[in-house]
């Protein structure tokens, strides 16, 4: 039969011989379960029993879940807090490492090292430098000045911040990398033009620099959106015991997905929240690709 | 070594036909699985060996998960049929697996519920669904009060506290401040996190003249003037006489282990973490009693149980391995090995048990112990670290927030039980 067919349809049985493998892996392990959880998140299941359709039950209960609102907030306050904080620090390191050359690559490592560094271990060891005395880094220095102690993972206010530092430290080596590969990529020849018409530091970043690294901050801003948005690793370790830290006062929606799914075994209900975090990756992609895109 | 057992086996059936009758019968293999604790572990790979040396023509495998993932699994497998014969579970998850068909009762004869309320401790009643027992456990565990040998001798107490007023004297003489006002050595640890919220519940609000739950633990009945003076208590221990930090050293367990801590209450199963901490010396003694010398303890327990899976041979070798680890040997290897109580009276009070230094306080304070049931018990201890950090870090007043507390409880109950 396959003897029988044309030159071009032998290409396209081919091509389609070589795409089944990536096309049947998504299926199965992408879009067969998304397409489930959205099912899921109709019914009432607890992992154990059956399953029983409940309608909109599961998106009544949430819209109606202060614990939810409070979540949905902290998440919003990783992306808005975490992206351009790590955006500007990273920027200027970068800014500043692409002109230096004395210990260039060593510096570079020094920044790169946290990125590859396992995030539950840097979690735990972060979470030890916050205690309190005796066995806290950051509060045996204040207290051998004298000054009071400051609960940093204990607080409603500070907790949040606190779990975010290590969190922005982590993803900022990576970003330094894609910094500089952009700053490498701006041709020298604009900057000596800039420089011959006697234009200032200030004006040659705000003219040239940033408007030709727009892709390189695209890509950036979308990318550590994406990661804040789902941050779980470092709260999730930093704050066992108390999941989601004092009165969910740094609970990320994924963190509250992982409880109600595999510690309350509400499946539905957990299906529920995924879908709306599913909605808002989509939305806040999707309104950066248009906001940063070029006009 | 099972192999070789199976040679010999198999070389004594050609040699003579009359060993071919016992070698015909052929082995059955059934799986147990439990969540992975090092000494459990250890105590179970023990009675397996037993086990199977007396019954040569059954061979028990043993799976273990880390207990994050244990129930998922558990729930993932059997239902595929896959997965274990013979199952540990929760005491508190059982309603869960009985509607879920995991599990299957026990059988009469093996098993006479008459002779197991005679002998297990009462709390095991709750295993009992109609005419059928079904899961029992091998051993039980409950509270007591662990101090530092060391601290109480440098400090010159001379004996642990027997009332809660003596507790707060004690804990008084046991804490260090360093120059800036900050706790470098706690009385007494504390932490809803650990143990508290068990304190809290059974002991603490029984103590202060109340009772926590009514109508067979779906009702929450700690929203009362015993609830607010028993949380009054446990902040004030933190708030008024400051012989305590909430989250000092992470963990309460971690202060007491590091020496940093005059006392800590903490389960039976701690025993053996803390047996080979260097340069820890601890005692134990029960849980402080009330002024009137009212004594309560909080007891829980892990509950063997045969899966629907498990079906003829199987099934009757399944019932052999549950009466074996519910025996009496079987307790006290358990005792022995993994620090937890035996669950019978018969084998945990005997004279050598009570008595014992360690395990003593505990056996002891299974007499007067009561068990919660749990809904879901992690949700029901957030409850309760919610409640102590509402008042602590936003200022609520203890009535209001044990009214919140109690409020989100029994919310929480209404949904299981409807």
């Amino acid at each position: 039969m396959y003897r029988n067919l044309s030159v071009r349809q032998k290409h396209i049985v081919w091509a389609w011989g070589f795409l089944v493998i990536p096309i049947v892996f998504y299926v199965v392990i992408r879009f067969y379960p998304t397409a489930n959880a959205m099912v899921i998140s109709f019914q009432d299941w607890n992992l154990l029993g059956n399953r029983v359709w409940t309608g909109w039950t599961n998106y009544e209960k949430l819209w109606n879940d202060p614990v939810f609102w409070k979540v949905f907030q902290n998440t919003f306050a990783y992306l808005l807090i975490g992206t351009p904080v790590s955006l500007v620090v990273s920027f200027a390191i970068a800014f500043h490492l692409d002109k230096l050359r004395f210990m260039h690559g060593f510096l570079r490592m020094l920044y790169f090292l946290p990125f590859m560094t396992s995030a539950v271990a840097m979690a735990w060891v972060w979470r030890w430098f916050y205690q309190p005395v005796p066995i806290g880094l950051f509060n045996n220095f204040l207290s051998s000045l004298g000054i009071p102690q400051i609960e940093f993972l204990r607080s409603t206010t500070l907790a949040l911040s606190a779990i975010l530092a290590p969190a922005v430290w982590a993803g900022l080596g990576f970003q330094v990398i894609i910094f500089m590969a952009g700053l490498r990529a701006i041709p020298r020849s604009y900057y000596e033009a800039a420089r011959i018409d006697g234009v200032s530091g200030w004006t040659i970043l705000w003219q040239i620099t940033i408007p030709l690294l727009k892709p390189t901050i695209v890509f950036i801003v979308v990318f550590s959106s994406i990661g804040f948005l789902r941050i779980f690793d470092h709260v999730f370790n930093m704050t066992t015991g108390d999941p989601g830290g004092p009165l969910n006062s740094t609970k990320p929606l994924v963190l509250m997905i992982y409880q109600t799914a595999f510690t309350d075994f509400n499946m539905g209900y957990a299906a529920a929240q995924t879908v709306v975090l599913f909605l808002i990756l989509l939305v806040v992609s999707l309104l950066q690709l248009r906001i940063l895109r070029d006009r | 070594m099972f192999d070789r057992q199976i040679r010999t086996a198999a070389l004594g059936a050609m040699a003579s036909t009359f060993m071919f009758a016992g070698a015909a019968k052929a082995e059955v293999e059934i799986e147990y699985w439990q969540y992975f604790f090092e000494a459990r572990v250890n105590a179970m790979e023990q009675l397996i060996e037993n086990f199977e040396a007396a019954n040569p023509d059954i061979k028990v495998k043993m799976t273990h998960f880390p207990y994050a993932d244990y129930r998922t699994k558990v729930a993932a497998a059997i239902p595929a049929g896959e997965g274990p014969d013979v199952v540990q579970l929760f005491y508190g998850w059982l309603n869960d697996y009985v509607a879920a068909d995991l599990i299957q009762p026990l059988p009469n004869d093996a098993f006479p519920p008459s002779m197991i309320e005679e002998e297990f401790f009462p709390m095991v009643g709750a295993m009992r669904a109609g005419d059928n027992f079904w899961a029992l456990p091998t051993a039980v565990r409950s509270l007591a009060l662990f101090y530092n040998t060391r601290l109480f001798d440098e400090a010159g107490i001379e004996e642990p506290p027997e009332t809660l007023d003596e507790l707060i004297d004690i804990a008084k003489k046991l804490t260090k401040t360093d120059s800036a006002g900050n706790i470098t050595q706690v009385g007494i640890t504390a932490g809803m996190t650990a143990q508290d919220h068990h304190w809290f519940r059974e002991v603490l609000v029984r103590q202060f003249g109340g009772e926590p739950y009514l109508d067979d633990y779906k009702t929450v009945n700690y929203n009362s003037e015993a609830g607010v003076k028993a949380a009054e208590f446990y902040l004030g221990l933190a708030n008024e006489h400051k012989v305590t930090a909430f989250g000092f050293m992470d963990e309460p367990q971690a202060a007491f282990k590091a020496g940093r801590a005059g006392m800590h209450i903490d389960g039976s199963f701690r025993i053996g973490a803390l047996n080979n901490t260097r340069g820890l010396t601890w005692s134990v003694t029960e849980l402080p009693a009330n002024a009137d010398g009212l004594q309560s303890n909080y007891s829980s327990y892990w509950v063997n149980a045969i899966t629907t899976k498990a079906e003829g041979e199987k099934h009757d070798a399944a019932v052999k391995f549950m009466q074996y680890v519910t025996s009496n040997e079987a307790m006290q290897i358990w005792l022995d090995v993994v620090g937890e109580l035996p669950a019978k009276p018969s084998v945990g009070l005997t004279e050598a048990n009570a008595n014992d230094e360690v395990f003593g306080p505990f056996i002891r304070g299974l007499a007067y112990a009561n068990t919660t049931k749990f809904a879901n018990e992690s949700a029901q201890r957030q409850i309760l670290i919610d409640m102590v950090q509402r008042i602590d870090l936003e200022g609520q007043s203890t009535v209001d927030s044990i009214a919140v507390a109690a409020e989100a409880e029994q919310e929480l109950l209404d949904d299981y039980y409807k």
